[in-house]
């Protein structure tokens, strides 16, 4: 039998376009001065990095000067809540975070760590069996020393999409600083600033067919946030480090080139996504589809099996060269149920038995019908066997 | 490469020298190679912050990196529960019943040999490869038999005396055919580290390697005070828990007496310590249970051939009665000095295996109680 190689983990990284390697080649070694520099090297840089700025800052629908350049997408997501929190300590305002169960570690280890250190207090909201965020619940729980909220804008494990727009409008109101993680949602969903009222809003150049290693952070106009790395001026003084010039071309591009481009991709995931979806609720006994029905992104399908260890089932998966993940997924052997589920209502057994599969631009049906093909014998084979047994 | 590329083997990799041998071996022959770790239960941490011993991450990080550097997958397997269940479990209450297990047998029986080597066959896999140094052949009659291997020093068929005819059908030892210095010699052609690790797999999921900290721990009740007696009934002193101690122990007893005495057994029941001196000391018989033939048929008389009693033991000669209840009874020609409730008597016939079962409490002990 041929080997076949299909991946579907998209959420977990994307190949970079090859028109955005091919934007970001120049500056590695023709235009290679530092954009911080005063000669005429450090210029060209200098352009290529402010030419991306405001690339970025249409599509944001924001300032260019509003963007700030990362490392990633746990860079700005430590940024922007580390920052909010330590500036309302400075300015003496209260010390109380609302976040949620379903945020990246970024988010939320920064944000227990605020808790378990620097005397923040934490609340973290409930969510539904579908992952979402009740904005009731959301309101109940802000109150008059509550600074900042960080609420993600579409899970990675579940990939339910959440109400920002409304979430924020009540942050606003009550003068809360709002922010939320769009590394997951960047290159599938809106990512205009002002429709969606956010204060603060981290992506990541890999999701979406850019380079690892480059993020952005947006932050509104007038926030002050303490810098996470302290160092020399960049960025308005707010992220310190030589500028990325590569990746940050890199990021703008595959930015631009994700939303020119939105309407053919989205239909494509939503495609695939659905034609995955449906033949694993008809093909594998007893699965379910995790996160929401209807409100998640479009490349992003997730499932619960009965009884079927998450580990052992993508070890059965990758032997038939398909690349997929789970939310507990582990290269220690020794798997924690993913919180994320716990916190959908999901039992321990049914949260080490889940499984994640996300589409991209090159999936074919072809590649679908094949992985469902494995996932099911898969599946058979490891309840046949009683290896799903803990 | 000749049809290998069709038989996929899993190698158990533990990121020491011998299993990683193995996986380049095979690499090597031209197998479709995939790596497994298991992952086994081991104490979270030991008091004074040591690490385990086993599955460390460094370990894991090892074998990940050896794999990768050999071009094959590498998944690790959560062996965690089912290790606990069977195996640290049975440690804790055969030292309750006043038997020393060993465990590296009851792991080759219940999870390597079986939990591992069904998911090993579950992936589509021929064979299960591991790192030990024994050997697997085919008899005439198209058995298979399980060998020494070739370097007697090293050999470890003591502990693969559990597998059966099923288990050997798929099974691959490719560093049974060398001696340790020549698999050193190998891991530096192959470009692994050679470094020395720990060659024993003994009481692998004991943090410090001391079970009497371990039993103290997780099962403090056994360790309770006794007394220590002759089979006479003559109490001598007082003994700090049974599972300190062991048989054919002579220094450490804390009992003064005119001539040098011996542990000869423990008696659990009633939390006593026989002792006595060296011409009570040992027997030439013993009975074993859970007897597994590797052969698959259970002789039908008597016979002679050699056995050991512990992993490092000399085989002796001796005549095997099989008996009924998977049960066998063994004659020694010579008193054995030091035959311990719990380990293993396993069969020889020159260097092959003929099987093995689990020594049960000496005739002496039993008589007192």
């Amino acid at each position: 039998m041929s080997k076949r190689a299909i991946y579907l983990d998209h959420s977990a990284t994307t190949p970079t376009d090859p028109r955005v390697l091919e934007a970001m080649l120049p500056y590695f070694n023709e235009s290679y001065g530092n954009p911080s520099s005063a000669h005429g090297f450090g210029r060209k840089a200098d352009r290529a990095v402010e030419d991306a700025r405001e690339m970025i800052a249409k599509i944001f629908n924001c300032k260019p000067s509003e963007v700030i350049f990362t490392s990633g997408g746990s860079e700005s997501d430590n940024l922007a809540v580390r920052g909010a929190a330590w500036d309302a300590r400075r300015h003496g305002k209260g010390l109380h975070i609302v976040t949620t169960p379903l945020e990246h570690d970024a988010v939320g280890k920064t944000a227990k760590q605020l808790a378990d250190v620097a005397g923040f207090e934490m609340t973290v909201l409930p969510v539904d069996h579908d992952g979402l965020v009740d904005v009731e619940d959301f309101a109940a729980a802000c109150g008059e020393s509550t600074t900042v909220a960080s609420i993600m804008y579409a899970n990675n494990e579940i990939g339910t999409i959440q109400p920002i727009a409304q979430l924020a409008a009540h942050a606003k109101e009550r003068g809360i600083l709002f922010h939320t993680d769009a590394v997951q949602a960047a290159g599938q969903l809106t990512l205009d600033v002002q429709a969606l009222g956010v204060d603060m809003m981290s992506v990541s150049a890999h999701k979406f067919y850019g380079p690892k290693g480059v993020g952005a952070l947006y932050v509104r106009e007038g926030i002050d946030l303490v810098p996470s790395q302290s160092g020399g001026s960049h960025e308005n003084g707010r992220r310190a480090g030589t500028l990325n010039t590569p990746g940050i071309v890199g990021l703008a591009y595959a930015l631009k080139l994700a939303y020119d481009e939105l309407e053919q991709h989205t239909q494509h995931y939503q495609v695939m996504r659905d034609r995955l979806i449906g033949s694993v609720l008809t093909r594998v006994p007893d699965a379910r589809l995790s996160g929401h029905p209807e409100r998640r992104l479009p490349t992003h399908a997730s499932f619960i099996f009965n009884d079927i260890n998450s580990d052992m089932l993508l070890m059965h998966l990758d032997m038939k060269g398909i690349a997929a993940s789970s939310g507990s997924a582990c290269k220690t052997g020794n798997p924690e149920p993913s919180n994320v589920l716990l916190a959908l209502g999901y039992s321990r057994e049914d949260a080490l038995s889940s499984l994640r599969l996300t589409v991209g631009r090159s999936t074919t049906a072809n590649d679908i019908d094949y992985a469902v093909d494995v996932l099911a014998e898969s599946v058979e084979k490891i309840q046949q066997l009683g290896l799903g047994v803990r | 490469m000749g049809n290998n590329a069709d038989i996929r083997v899993v190698v158990a990799m533990s990121g020491g020298v011998d299993s990683s041998v193995a996986a380049a071996l095979l690499v090597e022959q031209g197998y479709d190679v995939v790596g497994m770790m298991m992952r086994l239960w081991s104490e979270p941490t030991v008091a004074g912050g040591a690490h385990n011993r086993c599955c460390t991450p460094d370990q894991m990080s090892d074998a990940r990196r050896i794999a990768n550097k050999l071009g094959i997958p590498f998944y690790v397997l959560d062996t965690q529960d089912v290790f606990r269940s069977t195996i640290v479990s049975f440690f804790i209450e055969q030292h309750r019943e006043g038997v020393t297990p060993n465990p590296c047998l009851e792991c080759n029986r219940h999870i390597r040999f079986d939990y591992l080597q069904r998911n090993a066959l579950a992936l589509d896999a021929d064979y299960l490869a591991t790192g030990h140094y024994a050997r697997v052949a085919q008899g005439d009659d198209g058995r298979f038999l399980l060998k020494k291997g070739l370097d007697d020093a090293k050999d470890q068929s003591y502990v693969l005396s559990v597998m059966g005819q099923e288990q050997l059908s798929h099974a691959l030892f490719p560093v049974g055919e060398y001696a340790k210095p020549d698999v050193r010699l190998l891991a530096e052609r192959f470009g692994l580290p050679t470094a020395s690790k720990k060659d024993s797999q003994d009481l692998c999921f004991i943090g410090d390697g001391n079970y009497r900290r371990f039993l103290n721990e997780h099962a403090p009740e056994m360790m309770s005070a006794g007394p220590i007696m002759r089979r006479s009934g003559e109490i001598l002193g007082t003994h700090e828990g049974l599972p300190n101690y062991t048989i054919g122990q002579r220094k450490g007893l804390g009992v003064q007496y005119s001539e040098p005495l011996f542990v000869l057994g423990m008696d659990s029941a009633r939390n006593t310590l026989i002792v006595g001196t060296a011409d009570e000391l040992g027997s030439s018989e013993l009975t074993a249970k859970r007897v597994n033939w590797v052969s698959g048929e259970t002789p039908s008389e008597a016979f002679r051939a050699e056995v050991k009693i512990r992993y490092k033991a000399k085989p002796m000669p001796a005549l095997i009665e099989p008996l009924d209840d998977d049960r066998m009874h063994i004659t020694f020609d010579m008193p054995m000095r030091d035959i311990s409730a719990g380990q293993g008597a396993v069969i020889y016939d020159g260097d092959v295996c003929l099987g093995g079962g689990v020594i049960e409490r000496t005739r002496e002990v039993v008589a007192l109680a």
